[in-house]
């Protein structure tokens, strides 16, 4: 227990200076957004046209010069080897993980340092990290106009399966842009913030994220202010988009259209997506295609997209079963994306889930409120209404053990900062050495986790196998970087190594960085 | 219902008052934060609130709120020299666990 001396009255109370704000930013795979707490409410920053939603798109010139959002948006079409898309998908990859991704994006990859994935444009060779960084800059830049004082930090989502690097390089970006990072928060757990259900009963709530492209269905378990991942699953290739991919192929084969060439299937989707808009309203939806009118009723609409929300049921199923978790348990359900207005999705739901789920806030915008709202409570104003989250780690973390095996020293969903140590031994007579190999993931076997870091503690007296005791720690601060340290209890001899995840960027490689964008 | 404080803590807590020049006592409470939920709070008291509940212990009042009481109810509080340091240390018998840096605890 740590020794205490008394302060003077109300310094423990003391009010945050008021003109220092923190936002929250949802960095999305489609669409990215800021929010900020100003006056006591959370709301949505929007740039100067009234856009609140930031296309996550970055178009590189040749000039070495990038466009982001809707502008760059437009060279999709036109200049799609050097527009880059969905980096979300990217960050943090190693080259070899992604090989499935690389056919279908239209951009090049390219294997770049310590086995991460680089993209190859006009511009020169780019991380995802510095392409995340830039829709980042923009952000930073709407919210330093629209806040009424200094813009200090932001706490940032992530989807709650990110791994140690994917999280590692998520916040390299945000460096990179120049946001201190407060705090990097899941997705699903934003959402449930936003709703304020982190002042509700305790309890297991379901977050349904249909974004633009990715689907992500997270069970949370609520106790005692912690947010705990309990199971998360999805479909990382089902999204609105295919809502609209769905309207073309239907409008192909049942309206007499025929396609003409690749730019006419662009156009037909801009008028798909017109359609399913109107759709979420109305019963009927008119529109006008080679001159000629046409109609599309709310009932045709549904029967094409069905297979797809069924789709996503089918991996709630499956996430819930991982869950071990019963469908009457799920206490609230939580829509996130904007295809979750889609009528037949609501419906859906409704059915499954047997409840309504909670709809009152902009799908949208959830997780970005949600995320000011952590933001604001982190920067000392938590109020009872919105406390601060402990932060928990995502995914576990342990050492590998003879055999391949790992032996999992800190579990997933555990509160941060934690320390936990375990003590283990050699394994032959007189050894004198002992190389440490640290991973993070759930699976028993060492191949199919992550690899982290590796290091050696050597000069270990010889003794017989198993009389040696070496006391390994694994401590996560609040940041949720980790530290390792082994020592050998009799000599008292130690090592230890600060975990920097293999496909991060090095220290250098950042600074590195910085001086490029200063220039 | 009560906090109890030693001997060596209420002399130790009666020479801060007289270097402070003011104050009608000490206040002992909690509040969330830290890894583990809960820290401990000390401070002076130089006005009394209404709710508060005082604990007479070697000439020193202890101001406790009522809803810091619910989690600190039986705590002793000592002064103590570890090492270098010094300073008050609490004996809670409420506690169920501390965190790591032993800045907080859960109930």
């Amino acid at each position: 227990m740590a020794l205490l001396t008394i302060s003077e009255p109300d310094q423990a109370n003391a009010q945050p200076t008021a003109d220092h704000y923190a936002v929250g930013i949802d960095l999305g795979t489609t669409h990215s957004l800021v929010a900020c707490v100003i006056d006591g409410a959370a709301q949505v920053l929007a740039e100067e046209f009234g856009q609140c939603l930031l296309p996550s798109v970055v178009h590189y010139l040749a000039n070495g010069q990038c466009e982001v959002g809707a502008i760059a948006q437009q060279a999709l079409i036109d200049d799609s080897a050097n527009t880059v898309s969905s980096v979300k998908r990217l960050i943090g990859r190693g080259y070899e993980d992604i090989q499935g991704l690389a056919d279908i994006l239209p951009y090049q990859l390219i294997p770049g340092e310590s086995g991460m994935v680089w993209l190859d444009t006009c511009a020169g060779k780019k991380s995802p990290v510095e392409v995340s960084a830039e829709i980042l800059k923009i952000l930073k830049r709407r919210a330093e106009k629209i806040i009424p004082g200094t813009f200090s930090g932001a706490v940032i989502t992530v989807p709650a399966y990110f791994d140690e690097a994917q999280r590692q390089a998520t916040k390299d970006a945000a460096q990179l842009a120049g946001i201190p990072v407060l705090r990097l928060l899941n997705e699903p757990t934003a959402a449930a913030v936003s709703y304020g259900l982190d002042h509700e009963e305790e309890g297991i709530y379901a977050v349904y994220d249909l974004g633009g492209g990715t689907f992500d269905i997270s069970i949370l378990r609520l106790t005692k202010g912690v947010f705990e991942v309990l199971a998360t699953g999805g479909n990382a290739a089902l999204g609105g988009d295919d809502f609209d991919r769905a309207i073309v192929q239907g409008l192909l084969e049942e309206k007499n259209i025929t396609l003409l060439n690749t730019e006419h299937y662009c156009h037909l989707l801009i008028t798909a997506r017109q359609v399913k808009e109107q759709l979420t309203e109305k019963n009927v939806a008119a529109f006008i295609e080679n001159n000629t009118s046409h109609e599309l009723t709310r009932e045709q609409f549904n029967q094409w997209i069905a297979p797809l929300v069924d789709r996503s049921i089918v991996a709630c199923k499956k996430t819930l079963r991982d869950a071990d978790i019963e469908l009457s348990e799920i206490k609230q359900v939580i829509l996130v994306g904007g295809a979750t207005r889609t009528p037949l999705v609501k419906t859906k739901i409704t059915q499954w889930f047997g409840r309504a789920p909670l709809t009152d806030l902009d799908p949208d915008r959830v997780v970005a409120l949600g995320a000011a709202w952590q933001a604001h409570a982190l920067m000392g104003n938590a109020s009872s209404d919105h406390p601060v989250l402990l932060d928990v780690t995502p995914l576990s973390l342990g050492v590998e053990t003879m055999g391949g095996l790992v032996e999992k020293i800190i579990p997933r969903n555990s509160p941060i900062p934690t320390a936990k140590t375990q003590t283990f031994t050699t394994f032959r007579d007189g050894q004198t050495a002992m190389a440490l190999h640290i991973v993070q993931g759930e699976s028993e076997r060492v191949e199919i986790n992550r690899s982290l870091a590796r290091f050696e503690l050597t000069g270990i007296s010889p003794l017989l196998a198993g009389a040696a005791r070496i006391r390994v720690t694994f401590q996560v601060d609040a940041d949720g970087l980790l530290l390792v340290s082994a020592m050998e209890v009799t000599t008292g001899i130690a090592a230890s190594i600060q975990v920097k995840p293999s496909y991060g960027l090095t220290e250098q490689q950042i600074a590195a960085m910085l001086k490029n964008t200063a220039q | 219902m009560a906090i109890t404080v030693t001997e060596t803590a209420a002399q130790h807590i009666k020479s801060q008052l007289q270097q402070r020049g003011k104050g009608e006592g000490i206040r002992v409470g909690v509040k969330t934060t830290g890894c583990s939920g809960l820290a401990y709070v000390l401070e002076f008291v130089d006005q009394q609130k209404p709710e508060d509940q005082i604990f007479l212990n070697y000439g020193v009042q202890v101001f406790v709120d009522p809803k810091s009481l619910l989690y600190i109810d039986g705590t002793q509080m000592d002064f103590t020299k570890e090492g270098v340091n010094e300073g008050f240390k609490f004996t809670n018998p409420n506690v169920k666990g501390e965190c790591g840096c032993g800045e907080s605890f859960t109930i």
